[in-house]
């Protein structure tokens, strides 16, 4: 089972789990930047994180096999403190960036003014920067947040078809699927979507633009969240081709809308054109 | 599966840096235009002559956006590949000749791909002497291999100081960076009884917790004498 994680903040999580969902099968990976659990309170704290994005953690990955690619945006939360909006500013130096294949994480927390103005600026971001964009829904009053999300992104000057909207749920996934947008599924120990429920949603929607993640990242969570639902869905009696589509070809057909999805995972040879490396093997 | 190791190989060493003269710099696009699609050819050729007319005179007095040629700089990977990005890049900087502040930004802002462009460009870029040091001594800060060994080349073996110096070499072996990626490592380790002194000692500490000594450090040890 070839998997890619579509949305996993890995900044978060530790060698033992890289080791573990490479064994489990991932072998791409995209990482949204988003809140970091305790909020930021200037621009450059962010830059340091995206520059961490775009080096340190593509490298890590790399060790183990696995294929990184970021999304970059300032998001909703933190969008509404007025020390962190110049970051806005300067996501133009990040979106040119080889392996950053879509804005995101976007959308709405709390669904304030402040965050529609972040939300429709970066949409219009990603249209400049023929950047596809991941737009989250809010973990709470869903269904509003989503169809706020909804009528933004029509709005903009971004085409549905390049967005993905994420954490849906039995609430969201029905009037997400009419609007046209890719559908992302974050599947949780506690929270959000659990395995069962995801293999029922795929039965009746069946699998087309129909993403699935982990989102693990510092809370309660599982980076092998994919791999399971895989084998729910093996279990229910979907057939190999379905689980591939779904936990590899939509996932590389979305980010792909990028044009700078690279699926060779770099060698972590120290030496240019160099020699002495493995690539990702055993 | 295992963090992927470097196994360090027979030790070469490093290449001469190419002198960076226009002929040198033609040559080198031409070989890398064979390695290159049609279509990254074409990418390559109309970003060589951005960055040559960004080299001819200085951008617009703080125009607008970022020169044309930093676009391709950052978009070198999805135009030429991840294979021939690296030298895509260093072409680039060969040709725009960006000044010391420029690098600097440039360094600041890159991916660790463009970072290690700037890194291997530095002998060839029109800085003086010590200038771009800082940018050095940043790599060697970090855990990524691929960083340290891009610092450890030309540059750093004509700049750094026998401390710091010391220090890379030492990291190297640390990081399992082979030691080939160190320039001028036998002319800089010829009769360097503290670096030898840093290795014999580094060796003892793997021996001391059961660990293998570096396979390259016996080699670096015996260059340290006198009549290495």
């Amino acid at each position: 089972m070839r998997i890619f994680d579509p949305h996993i903040h890995m900044t978060s999580r530790t060698t033992d789990d890289y080791e573990a969902m490479y064994a489990a099968g991932v072998r791409a990976l995209v990482e949204p930047a988003f809140w970091l659990g305790q909020p930021r309170t200037s621009p450059e704290s962010f830059f340091d994180y995206f520059d961490a994005l775009l080096g340190w953690e593509p490298f890590r990955a790399a060790q183990y096999g696995i294929a990184h690619h970021c999304t970059i945006a300032l998001n909703p939360k933190e969008a509404n403190d007025p020390r962190c909006l110049p970051v806005l500013d300067a996501l133009p130096r990040y979106l040119v960036k080889d392996h950053v294949v879509a804005v995101g994480e976007i959308g709405y927390d709390a669904m304030t003014p402040a965050e529609d103005t972040a939300l429709a600026a970066q949409l219009e971001l990603a249209a400049e920067h023929g950047l596809p964009a991941l737009v989250h829904t809010p973990h709470r009053d869903k269904l509003t947040g989503l169809r706020r999300t909804l009528d933004v992104v029509a709005e903009s000057k971004l085409p549905t078809e390049r967005v993905l909207i994420d954490h849906l749920n039995e609430t969201t996934v029905k009037e997400a699927r009419e609007s046209g947008s890719w559908l992302g599924f974050s599947v949780y120990p506690d929270t959000k979507m659990d395995e069962h429920r995801m293999v029922a949603l795929l039965r009746e929607y069946g699998p087309e633009r129909v993403l699935v993640n982990s989102a693990a990242d510092w809370g309660k969570s599982d980076p092998l969240k994919t791999r399971k639902v895989g084998e729910a869905m093996l279990a229910a009696g979907f057939g190999e081709d379905e689980v591939h589509r779904v936990l590899w070809e939509n996932p590389v057909a979305f980010y792909g809308l990028s044009g700078r999805l690279d699926l060779e995972v770099p060698g972590t040879e120290a030496l240019h054109e160099g020699n002495s490396l493995l690539r990702g093997g055993e | 599966m295992p963090i992927t190791p470097i196994t360090p190989e027979e030790p070469r060493p490093a290449p001469e840096p190419a002198d960076g003269t226009e002929a040198e710099l033609r040559r080198e696009a031409a070989e890398l235009r064979e390695r290159l699609s049609a279509e990254g050819a074409d990418w390559l050729d109309g970003a060589l002559a951005e960055a040559a007319r960004a080299a001819a005179g200085p951008a617009p007095a703080e125009s607008r956006a970022v020169p044309g040629w930093e676009l391709r700089f950052a978009a070198a990977g999805r135009a030429c590949g991840t294979e021939a990005a690296e030298s895509a890049r260093v072409l680039l900087l060969c040709a725009a000749r960006p000044g010391p502040a420029a690098l600097a930004r440039l360094y600041r802002h890159g991916t660790g791909e463009e970072r290690r462009a700037v890194l291997r460009a530095l002998p060839r870029l029109p800085l003086a002497p010590g200038e771009g040091l800082p940018l050095v001594e940043d790599a060697l800060r970090t855990n990524d291999t691929r960083l340290v060994a891009a610092a450890v080349g030309p540059y750093a073996a004509a700049h750094l100081d026998d401390h710091a110096w010391r220090h890379a070499v030492l990291k190297c072996l640390f990081t399992r960076v082979p030691v080939r990626a160190l320039a001028r490592l036998p002319e800089r380790a010829r009769g360097d009884a503290e670096l030898a002194r840093m290795l014999r000692d580094f060796a003892a500490e793997r021996s001391a917790a059961g660990r293998a000594v570096p396979a390259d450090l016996d080699h670096v040890l015996a260059l340290t004498a006198k009549d290495a």
